[in-house]
């Protein structure tokens, strides 16, 4: 791997369920605690420890609001977490490209 | 660190499993094209028999009483399609281990329902005023436009059904006379072609 790939790697989407819950949020405008758990069958802690990671990232934002007397949380991609998604696809073409050649 | 084309893979199943319900049931579809088919038989006997379907009204039974007949079966058959939907849905959401109730779901439900809520409400209003012959198109283009609203949340053979609905309800529309027809194509047959095409691409 060249230098000028490193630079492009992203450590925050070294972990897969950091990288599917930023999929995630690109394509839905927000997305619920719950709804990320039933899709991802993942524990509540692990979920909430990678939503902490990406939310110091500044990747994502939380709103806590309420449905009825149970507490929604949910979860928004930042103009940060969405460049550096894109940022993080370029560089995965790029790795596909140099591995073609 | 995954290859790159597998994390690519990853990202797009993701991004696929979230925004679109994928347990719609394909044999689903098929049942409600059964039970449509069944539907319009038994209304073309009520309705024109000895003639044909295109013909002219037989008038064998009293208005009203031909009137009660005809609702009570559209709603039996609408219940009954509504039911096989969503419970061989469910099942193959469990199948696959899918959320059955998620946002791609509730997303999907509203584009297809308010629409079709909406005609179904529309063709009330044109029983009201004596505007049958019109029913069958109304009810083709508002499933139509439903369909293909929520083909965007779902499997893609979705749309392509939503555009076949609407061309039968123009159809329909301007030939008043074929409505019943157009409604047995649409609801009936159309149903089961997509619903087996879906259920071998999807569920085997």
């Amino acid at each position: 791997m060249s230098v000028d790939l490193q630079a492009g790697y992203d450590k925050v989407f070294d972990n897969v369920l950091r990288l599917r819950i930023m999929s995630i949020l690109m394509v839905n405008e927000s997305y619920d605690f719950t709804s990320f758990k039933e899709l991802l069958q993942v524990t509540d802690g692990n979920l909430a420890s990678h939503l902490r990671q990406l939310e110091t990232a500044e990747y994502l934002q939380v709103a806590k609001s309420f449905a009825g007397r149970k507490p929604l949380t949910t979860y928004t991609a930042t103009a940060t977490g969405k460049k550096a998604f894109q940022d993080h696809l370029d560089f995965l073409g790029a790795l596909i490209k140099k591995s073609k050649l | 660190m995954k290859k790159p084309e597998e994390e690519l893979a990853e990202i797009k199943s993701m991004m696929e499993r979230s925004t679109r319900f994928l347990s719609l049931s394909g044999l689903s579809g098929v049942l409600a094209g059964l039970y449509a088919s069944a539907g319009t038989g038994i209304a073309w006997y009520w309705i024109y028999f000895p003639y044909s379907a295109w013909g002219n009204e037989s008038f064998v039974l009293p208005f009203r009483e031909l009137l009660y007949r005809i609702l009570f079966l559209a709603l039996a058959i609408l219940v009954a399609a509504v039911a096989s939907a969503f419970l061989l849905s469910r099942r193959k959401s469990i199948q696959k281990t899918e959320p059955f109730w998620n946002p791609a779901s509730q997303r999907f439900s509203v584009s297809l329902f308010v629409p079709v809520l909406l005609g179904g409400l529309f063709s009330f209003s044109l029983l009201h005023e004596g505007a049958f012959q019109l029913i069958p198109a109304c009810m083709l283009l508002f499933y139509g436009l439903g369909l293909s609203q929520a083909a965007s949340f779902t499997l893609g053979e979705i749309k392509q059904l939503g555009w076949a609905q609407l061309a039968l309800g123009v159809l329909a529309a301007f030939a008043p006379s074929f409505g019943l027809l157009c409604w047995a194509i649409g609801f009936g047959v159309l149903h089961i072609i997509y619903g087996t095409m879906m259920y071998y691409r999807h569920e085997r």
